[in-house]
This record gives C-alpha cells, structure tokens and sequence, in this order.
C-alpha cells in the first residue's frame, strides 16, 4: 500500500507517494530523484547513506520512509549555498579526502551533524563521528585532515 | 598481563606490471575543430588518479595547456585495448601509450601549423599556453585553436596519434628458470611499531615511518595520497581482514561489513612517509607506479613488530588476536619487551 508522506528535504517541502516498509535511501534516490545519496550494503553496516533528520546523523537504508513525515531531512545536495561549496566541500577537495568517492556523501553528512552541533572539535572527536562510515580508499587520514581543517576554517570566519 | 611493544622492518622490490603473454597497453590521442584534444583509453580510473596522470602526460608531451586535455576511458569496448589497472602499471604502461600517441599528434600538429605560417616544421615550438610559434621570432604564431581549423577545413588533416607500450613476454631459462618480467622496479622500505597485549592478543599499530623509491613522482599530491591509503590496506590485511576464523566451517564466514572486519578511523597511526625520486629510464618522464606496491610492505614490518615485541611468529594472515595468543600459549606467556 502507498503512503503519502511530506518532509523537508534540504529546506524545501517534498511530497511522495511511498510503498509500505519502503526505506528513506530508496525513497529519495527512486521517488524523489536525490541522487546524491548512495546506497552501499543496505543493512545499516556502512554509512554511505548517512543523512541528517532533524540535524542528527541517520542511516537512510534503514529508515522507515513513512517515519519522516514531518521531519527535516539534509543531503549533499544541500550542502551547496548557491555558488559557493560548503567549507567541509572544499575541505574534502584540498585534502584530497576522496578517491573513487564512494565514502564521500555520508562522510560529508556524518561531518556536518558533528560540527553543526560542534564548530571545534578534537580529532577524537571526529573519529568518533565518522567511526560509522567505511572507507576502502584513502586510510582515513585525509579525511580526518579535512574535517578538522574545515573546522578551522569556520573559527576564522565567525572570528 | 602486560602490554608489549615492538619494532619490526620490512623492504620490498616491486616489478612494475605483469609477465602473462606481455603486457601492453594502447592509447588514442585526437584534437577536435576547437583545439582540445581527447585521449582515448580503456584504462580504469577506480580513484587512484589514471585520468589525472595520463592528462599531465598527455598536455606535457603535446605542449599545450591541461585545460586543453579530455580523458576518456568511458568504454573498453569501443576504446583501445588495455590490460587492466593492477600491478602498479597504469602510469607506467598507459603513461608511456600516452606519449607515443601524443607525440605522433604532435608532429601532425606542427606539420599542420608549419603549412598554415609557410615555414618548416622544424622551426616551430610550443609555449605550453595553446600557442605554436617560430624559435627566435616568437611574434610569427599561430594558436592551436587556429591550427586545428585550418587541419580539419582546409588541410583535410586528422591532428590524431596511436600509442602502445608493450613489455614483451619474457622467455624463461629452460636450465635454471630465471626471466626478466618486468622492466622497472620500485622499492619499499617500512618501519613499523605496535603494541601486543598479551591478554587479549589484541595489536595496535602505534607508529609506520616509509620511505618509497617510485621513479618520478608525476602528482605528488596524488602519490601521497596512494601510500597512505595503501598503507591502511597493508595493515588491514595484516591484521583484520579475512573469511576466517569463522566456525565451524567457510559457510559461517563473513557475508558483509558487519563480519567481515576493517580498521576504522580510530585504528589508524601516524604514518612519516618519504618519497625517494630516482627516475625510471623507460618511465613516461621517469615514473614507475605507486599503486598496488603501496600496501605490501607494511604486513611483513608488522609481522617482524609483533615478534620483536613478544618473540611470537604467526605465519598466517591476518595476524589475528586469537592467533597471538595461540602463539603465546605454545610458548608459556610473553618475554619482556626488547624495544623500549
């Protein structure tokens, strides 16, 4: 049985129709065309999918699409503010923090939950928050070096 | 119950390439009417870099801006051959196709440049910023832009070249086995330092300091970030991955990435990397290749870090906690540390 359901997808109110037991990570790639969510394993096991709902980092293959109703959900693909990357986007650029870019979405969306919710963290504390998401490619470190930077760089500009 | 720590060294020599048949690769260079050039590969670019490598070599070797420079490996059916992206091959092999390719379009470049400006093309130079002119009389030019209209309406002229590089099969001694099957080498030397517990078997990887001799290093950026990621691999093998131990047989093993086990962002150490540029002779500008070899020191120095921190030796991969502490059990408990 389709459902319809109505969220906020990077600040614009969507509707979809959505099949019972349908996942958030099928809803939006097949129903609401954002391509820039990646599915990886589909069991919740690699964080390809991450996304933000109501600001806090969630696995979209194993969420109920029907439970998003209302609720306001972030992508990449809002990451963007008009022409300009977000700081973590030129981040991950300069730091060569991706190779074949499979990782890169949901380290992009587990890195903004931590550093919306905290602007200045330890690397500890951004190995915690991407300690979820697996990467083949790059060892980790480039990434790490990427978010911290970024991180730097929004203490310069509210400085 | 103590926790041990060690310091282990390995080096490696790595043909560049493989031996099965010889190992070739093809490239196809053309420019269109505008004057930017397409390369032609079959080549897979899984992230290591090959499109941006092969795109410096390319601009480098037509003498023209890398704007100007499209890399295309969207098909290897319609494309030139390619063997394959493994064995630390791609810059070697595809680099050196490349440069035949892009020299042969260059020549027909300057011919078509030199019929264009009534001079010999012999007398004709590239600025590196889309321009041809002639040696010692710089105003007396013409843009590539230019060049690539006149060939296409006026000379009737493809600006394209073919390039193949191929390593030749390598004939084996019948008496004493010995071949040659590869041209080039690159070398590896990787120190690392970890700590055993002898409680629970468990090794942290503390610290790796490298030094890699890959020929000349065409993308520093790029090469650094092969070794580092390479080296994350190199300890996953060696500690992490595997189908086992999973009981009572194969058919229980790992089935996704909740079983099958990784090192995660809080596994890593800092790792002191030096690159050693020694250009290879038959190398496009001198490289060999940072790719697969990346990783294959670093088991070994592992491996030679736990026996030096608790005189244990496991021979099999990964070098799992259950495994140390089968080996300590066979040897009475753990000796004190030789490394401080």
């Amino acid at each position: 049985m389709r459902t319809p359901v109505q969220f906020s997808l990077n600040g614009e109110e969507v509707a979809a129709f959505v099949e019972g037991g349908a996942n958030l990570l099928d809803a939006l790639r097949e129903t609401v065309g954002d391509l820039t969510v990646k599915g990886g394993c589909w069991q919740g096991t690699c964080g390809t999918c991450t996304v933000l709902i109501d600001g806090a980092p969630r696995l979209a293959c194993i969420t109920l699409a029907e439970t998003c109703a209302g609720r306001s959900i972030e992508t990449v693909a809002g990451l963007r503010r008009g022409p300009d990357l977000h700081p973590l986007q030129t981040a991950f650029i300069e730091h060569f923090a991706a190779q074949c870019g499979y990782c890169t979405p949901g380290m992009l969306m587990a890195a903004k939950a931590l550093l919306d919710r905290k602007p200045s963290p330890t690397r500890e504390e951004v190995v915690e928050a991407i300690g979820g998401n697996i990467c083949r490619c790059t060892g980790y470190e480039p990434i790490i070096e990427a978010i911290l930077a970024a991180s730097r760089a929004g203490d310069r500009r509210s400085a | 119950m103590a926790k041990h720590r060690g310091r282990g060294v390995a080096a490696i020599n790595y043909p560049i390439g493989m031996n099965l048949g010889g190992d070739p690769s093809q490239a196809l260079v053309h420019s269109n009417p505008s004057g930017k050039f397409t390369v032609a590969l079959s080549s897979i670019d899984l992230g290591q870099g090959m499109k941006s490598v092969t795109r410096q070599i390319c601009a480098e070797t037509l003498g023209v801006p890398i704007e100007d420079v499209y890399v295309d490996t969207a098909d290897s059916d319609t494309g030139p051959h390619c063997m394959g992206s493994f064995a630390s091959r791609g810059t070697h092999r595809v680099g050196n196709a490349v440069m035949a390719a892009a020299r042969e379009a260059r020549a027909v470049m300057m011919e078509a440049a030199a019929e264009e400006l009534e001079v010999d093309a012999g007398d004709l130079e590239t600025d590196g910023r889309g321009n041809i002119r002639v040696k010692g009389a710089p105003q007396k030019s013409i843009s590539v832009k230019d060049v690539a209209v006149a060939a296409q309406f006026r000379q009737g002229k493809t600006i394209s070249g073919r390039g193949i590089f191929l390593v030749p099969l390598s004939d084996v001694d019948p008496e004493t086995g010995e071949m040659s099957p590869a041209t080039c080498y690159a070398h590896a030397c990787l120190i690392a330092e970890v700590e055993v517990d002898d409680e629970t078997g468990e090794v942290a990887v503390l610290k790796m300091t490298s030094a890699y001799e890959l020929g000349r290093a065409l993308n520093p950026k790029l090469v650094e970030q092969q070794l580092v990621g390479g080296a994350w691999m190199g300890m996953s093998h060696a500690l992490y991955e595997t189908p086992e131990p999973y009981y009572p047989d194969t058919r229980n093993g790992p089935r996704d990435f909740n079983e099958y086990l990784m090192p995660g962002p809080g596994d890593i150490c800092p790792h002191d990397i030096t690159v050693l540029e020694r250009p290879a002779p038959d190398g496009p500008f001198g490289a060999k290749g940072p790719g697969e070899m990346c990783a294959n020191p670093v088991l070994p120095a592992i491996a030679n870090a736990i026996f030096n921190a608790v005189g244990v030796r496991v021979n099999e991969l990964p070098i799992t906690p259950e495994k140390v502490l089968r080996a300590l059990k066979a040897k009475n408990g753990a000796p004190a540390s030789r490394f401080r």
